[in-house]
């Protein structure tokens, strides 16, 4: 919502922008401007229609129609009448056919755009990292989209279509007679000066609007998702004041901008009015003492009904255009932010297949314009180690990881994976080739709204039912499986909700075990689940490690215990190196860490930490 | 939209005098603004042919007569001018009135709807809610809400398009009875048309909506899970998902696109027909000497005029489904008999609270109990841990002794007296529940906290320096007037648990329930503040009831519950449940258990 505002509000000063964005926008789309000739053409034919009856009534009326006394030649009457009438079939054949034109290219365009954009946001380190962004990641590649779709729809196509009725009318009326039209023009000529002023209250009343609406939204949802709360502090009667007070100021701002609608859009009746006075006058005067025709005066207050609606819309279609141009800058913004992470493609170096190591070469780093996170890293890890990474939080251990599957890139230095004397830097290693060799388990299982088969599937897509059974089974998960009653066809809800959180992480382990990867990188959880799951999920993770390279950051004591090399980051370095044994009893961090751990595990127990270290 | 989605045309009828129902309930509810806004919009439409009347009488006594003349018929001609501008003048004031008033009459009726949904929301009991779900709760006092109510921005226009219809037909039969016949012909045919094009575009737009829904569903869920997909190198397979709900999207749209492009070039160009037909038809009446030309130029002008508000009818027919839908879920909430009466009984006394239940016995399901027979006794002041694995009933039991949700069978009582003769007010003052899933209001650390009860800021300091949140609030860009929330700071999962526990704390409960509240904290942060806790108990503090997986947490309990199926399998002390029971000791080293047997192997 604030980002709306902040577009909308710099606008003014940003006009010359604006042309610039849909330049762009449409470049990106190009199917919106595919054979825009023709469409124009056809769209003017199509407008063209609404001047007909004006030109028919002066025609009629300079015919006899208008004159009593003078015979009426309705031979004359007729055939125009049976011409406009042709040209009138014509002209909506034409709307139809450019419409329909307009209709297809913007879709088209405009899709193309949304999966671009789509994938563009996949290949932004920031929807790994910043959480906070997704949802307006979200909205680049939904209501913006919606946005700027509606408004070529709508109030676009009525802004070209006006101005093509209007162009067409002017013609038609500077034809008939210059100086009456220039009379019409001259009363219109206020109206125009004063869109800049109504549109751009009505922008900021509309802003106002957005704002309260989302305000709305999350006082409403308190009752709702916040229900346990409110009812177990017996805070209703505080609720619902909130509640109201956001319904209240909602209604007041939505009146507040009815208003200024209201009377921008009737303004253009009164101007309208004037119009037909002023070229009843000018126009009987013009006849007496020139050579208008009766005919002209009137087919002019016909004509004149051409310009009043695309008046009323008019402030109308600022607004929006506004807001679509807001969108569409947010859309092509997104798509100008370049990949931080780049995939050399097919054309990179590949890695060896069989095992895998990891060496970290004077590796740095920090976020753009941040402080250093992680600094001269040089350590090296040997194919089918086992090691644990610990740390305190903001130590730079889950760096570590990140920058080892490449979700981010060293500012300095360089990852290599490899062995013996074959080793690749990783960010010369396509994307598809790294993923098949490295996997992530992250923390949290997170689940697909799909079947338990499709979700296994992520880890290797061309696994049958057959293979994906028995990777449960490999993992030692039969019984919990069997006990699925649907199987594999097991819906797992939303974000996986319909399954336990321990059993989220249990699909996790399957599905990177089917990925089948030499080098696994895992991001321990920390809350805490069941004991039952818990057990299934150590020994399938066992399983799973077995025969490869693995990097765990560690959240428990015993993953540090089991590893075979234990790797201590402090403080952006790597401060300590070696096994367990080694350094618990160093008299460095880790040796505080694990006393604190030690002491948290064994609090109140009457057998301590002796059950662990065995 | 399901439901949007059947509306193809099945029983129009119905749904149309049910949805003509709900319009004569909102009329009910607005009666003065809605008859002001009725009465603007007949001006604007009486007006809108006058202003055809008004050409009509210039032609026949300004053009003409100045034309035959030779000499500019002055005083009719500035008769004429004002008349055009009075006219354009009152048609304005229509215009005004009729849209303002009828914005106002449709945001009352909103507002009104939405209060009585939250209303209604907050009497609720926690079992309704927690058979609903979210979203469709959101959406019933949001979107609902304004689908109901929506059709009232049409629905005045026109009404003041029928009066304009009759005005206009009476009026061209005053001009000419034989011209009028056009209209006839023309206006029910504009009429038809429109109702023809709405009936045709509904389930459209419904279909495209409902497929904007999927394609936001998919990106959420894509970006949601985008660590998933970028380790295990899904992209490509992603876009392509995405890909095709967009270009089922994109073909849905073109869809209404197509109908739209058919019926807009007729509906525009039905009026001009008219038009031409009036001429046609004129050239005879004029001859014959019947009519004169200023009624022909009137007749042929009120059809251009006339065409554009025609269409609001097809508007308020076009709404009336959607209408029908969104009354039809939010009555489902209004009309809904669930109660959950209060007692009026107060609870004596300061200090620790006793707990007990008797033969409790709770089901979600008929017939798949989750709790049964329960029996439990907890001291004043002392601390009882509910150990138990997934799906023994451990929450269950905290939302029945803190009356979040009634029992179905035996009873809880708080210092002997049942939980059910508590008023209100006394039982959120004695007991607190901190729930597993932490909510936070959009608003400052303070009112988070005290919930603006009378508190001051010291005593909130030492509370917060109980859950170890003092050093992070006081970190915080505005200490404790920091807005949290969606638009304001956002916290980690522990550090919203922390604030959760300050909550519930803060109002010195003589009861403290806490629902795996501490599950997010590290564990060190967890020890430290669930020692401080215990201390509190013990100099005069609350009770507390912890449901817990860490066995740190379970060894400073005095008594400890063993959860099986629904039933207490076990209780005692930490110490004597591991000594005496296997299934105890299974659960509470589980995890151990399993980092052994791997050792071992």
């Amino acid at each position: 919502m604030s980002e709306a505002r902040t577009a909308a509000s710099t606008q003014p000063a940003r006009r010359e922008g604006s042309l610039r964005i849909i330049r762009r926008g449409l470049a990106l789309s190009p199917a919106i401007t595919q054979g825009w000739r023709r469409t124009v053409l056809l769209a003017l034919l199509g407008t063209a229609g609404s001047s007909l009856v004006p030109i028919v009534v002066q025609r009629s009326v300079d015919s006899g129609l208008g004159d009593t006394q003078g015979g009426v030649e309705s031979g004359r009457i007729v055939l125009v009448v049976t011409l406009a009438a042709v040209l009138l079939l014509i002209s909506g054949v034409a709307s139809w056919a450019a419409k329909v034109r307009i209709f297809t290219g913007t879709e088209r365009g405009l899709t193309q755009l949304r999966v671009r954009a789509f994938r563009h946001v996949h290949d932004l380190s920031m929807l790994t990292q910043n959480t906070q962004r997704r949802g307006s990641l979200v909205s680049r590649v939904t209501s913006d989209i919606d946005q700027i779709s509606l408004f070529l729809q709508s109030t676009g196509m009525i802004l070209v279509l006006s101005i093509g009725q209007m162009l067409v009318a002017v013609v038609v009326m500077a034809v008939l007679s210059w100086e009456l039209t220039l009379v019409v023009l001259a009363v219109f000529v206020p109206l125009v000066l004063s869109l800049k002023f109504f549109a751009e209250r009505m922008s900021v009343a509309y802003d106002r609007v957005r704002q309260t609406v989302a305000d709305l939204l999350t006082t409403i949802a308190e009752p709702v998702v916040g229900a346990s709360v409110v009812r177990s502090y017996a805070i209703e009667a505080r609720t619902q004041q909130r509640i109201d007070d956001a319904i209240q100021t909602n209604y007041r701002s939505n009146v507040k901008a009815q208003t200024i609608v209201s009377i921008t859009f009737a303004s253009a009746i009164l101007i309208g009015g004037l119009a037909n006075a002023a070229a009843l006058g000018v126009g009987v005067w013009l006849g007496v003492v020139g050579g208008l025709s009766m005919g002209t005066v009137i087919a002019f207050i016909f004509l004149i009904t051409l310009f009043v609606g695309p008046a009323q819309m008019a402030t109308q279609v600022i607004t929006e255009a506004q807001n679509a141009v807001a969108s569409w800058r947010r859309v092509i913004e997104l798509l100008e932010t370049p990949a931080d992470v780049v995939d050399p493609g097919p054309a990179g170096t590949s890695l060896p297949t069989g095992d895998l190591g990891a060496r970290f070469a004077h590796v740095r780093f920090a976020y753009p314009d941040g402080p250093t996170v992680l600094d001269d890293v040089d350590v090296t890890i040997a194919p089918r180690q086992r090691i644990a990474i610990v740390g305190e939080t903001g130590s730079g251990k889950t760096t570590f990881a990140k920058l080892l599957t490449r979700l981010m890139d060293p500012a300095q230095g360089t990852v290599s994976l490899g062995r013996d004397d074959e080793w690749a830097d990783i960010a010369q290693v396509s994307f598809a080739d790294l993923r098949r060799h490295v996997v992530m388990v992250p923390q949290e299982g997170f689940l697909f709204d799909s079947t338990l088969a499709e979700n296994l599937r992520y880890g290797r897509r061309s696994a049958t039912d057959d293979e994906l059974v028995a990777a449960i089974g490999d993992l030692g998960l039969s019984d919990w499986f069997e006990a699925l009653p649907r199987g594999l066809q097991t819906r797992v809800g939303q974000r996986g909700e319909s399954l336990s959180a321990g059993e989220r992480q249990l699909v996790a382990l399957v599905r990177s075990a089917l990925a089948d990867p030499a080098f696994l990188v895992l991001d321990e959880a920390t809350s805490a689940v069941d004991p039952q799951t818990e057990l299934r999920a150590t020994r399938a993770l066992e399983v799973l490690l077995d025969g490869r390279t693995s990097v765990t950051i560690a959240h428990r004591l015993s993953t540090a215990e089991n590893a075979d090399r234990v790797l201590v980051f402090d403080a952006g370095r790597l401060v300590e190196d070696g096994s367990h044994a080694d350094l618990v009893g160093a008299g460095g961090v880790y040796q505080r860490l694990h006393a604190s751990w030690v002491a948290q595990a064994s609090l109140g127990l009457d057998a301590p930490a002796g059950t662990l270290t065995s | 939209m399901t439901a949007l989605d059947n509306l193809g045309g099945t029983d129009t009828t119905d749904l149309t005098r049910r949805g003509l129902r709900v319009l004569g309930v909102g009329i009910g509810r607005q009666k003065a603004l809605f008859s002001l806004s009725i009465a603007f919009s007949v001006l604007f439409g009486a007006t809108t042919v006058a202003d055809a009347w008004v050409l009509g009488w210039a032609t026949d006594h300004v053009i003409r007569p100045s034309f035959a003349d030779g000499d500019v018929a002055t005083g009719a001609l500035v008769a004429g001018a004002l008349l055009f501008v009075s006219v354009a003048l009152l048609r304005m004031i229509g215009v005004v009135g009729r849209r303002l008033v009828g914005g106002i009459v449709y945001y009352r009726l909103v507002a009104g709807d939405r209060r009585r949904v939250t209303r209604k929301y907050l009497q609720l009991p926690m079992s309704w809610h927690q058979s609903h779900p979210t979203g469709q709760l959101l959406s019933n006092a949001n979107a609902d809400v304004e689908a109901i109510w929506m059709v009232f921005m049409p629905l005045p226009m026109a009404i003041g398009v029928i009066a304009m219809l009759v005005v206009a037909v009476v009026t061209m039969l005053v001009a000419d009875p034989v011209l009028t016949l056009v209209g006839l012909v023309v206006f029910p045919l504009l009429f038809v048309l429109n109702v023809v094009y709405q009936r045709r575009q509904g389930p459209r737009m419904a279909q495209a909506q409902s497929l904007r829904g999927d394609v936001s569903a998919v990106a959420h869920e894509s970006f949601d899970g985008a660590l998933v997909v970028k380790s295990l190198g899904r992209e490509d397979e992603e876009t392509a998902r995405f890909a095709g709900v967009s270009e089922q999207l994109r073909d849905a749209n073109v869809a209404v696109g197509r109908v739209r492009a058919v019926f807009e070039p007729i509906l525009e160009a039905l009026p001009s027909i008219g038009v031409l037909l009036v001429v046609l038809l004129g050239i005879g009446r004029i001859e014959s000497g019947a009519t004169e030309p200023g009624d022909v130029v009137q007749i042929a002008y009120l059809f251009t005029i006339v065409a554009m508000p025609v269409r609001a009818i097809g508007w308020v027919l076009a709404e009336l489904p959607r209408t029908v839908v969104g009354w039809d879920r939010v009555r489902g909430v209004l009309d809904d008999p669930t109660r959950f009466p209060y007692g009026p009984a107060d609870l004596p006394g300061s200090g620790p609270v006793g707990l007990r239940t008797e033969k409790l016995g709770f089901a979600y399901e008929p017939g798949e109990p989750v709790l049964a027979d329960l029996d439990l006794e907890v001291q004043p002041g002392s601390v009882t841990a509910v150990v138990g694995s997934t799906g023994s009933g451990k929450s269950t039991l905290a939302s029945l002794v803190t009356r979040l949700v009634d029992a179905d069978e035996g009873r809880v009582l708080l210092d002997d007296r049942p939980v059910t003769e508590v008023e209100h007010g006394a039982l959120a003052a004695a007991v607190a529940l901190v729930p597993q899933a932490t909510f936070l209001f959009d608003d400052t650390v303070r009112s988070n906290i005290t919930l603006d009860a009378d508190l001051d800021d010291d005593t909130v300091w030492e509370v917060l320096r109980t859950v170890q949140a003092d050093r992070f609030v006081a970190a915080l860009p505005h200490g404790l007037d920091t807005q949290l929330g969606e638009r304001g700071t956002s916290l980690s999962g522990g550090q919203r648990q922390r604030l959760s526990l300050a909550r519930a704390l803060v109002r010195s409960p003589r009861l403290l329930v806490l629902d795996d509240a501490t599950s997010a904290l590290d564990p060190d942060v967890e020890q430290r503040i669930l020692r401080a806790l215990a201390e509190r108990s013990q100099s005069g503090g609350p009770t507390v009831l912890v449901v817990a997986y860490r066995k740190a947490t379970i060894a400073l309990a005095d008594q400890v519950v063993h959860l099986a199926h629904g039933r207490i399998a076990d209780r005692g002390t930490h110490a004597e449940l591991r000594e005496r029971s296997a299934a105890y000791r299974d659960l509470v080293d589980a995890y151990d258990q399993a980092r052994q047997e791997v050792d071992h192997e």
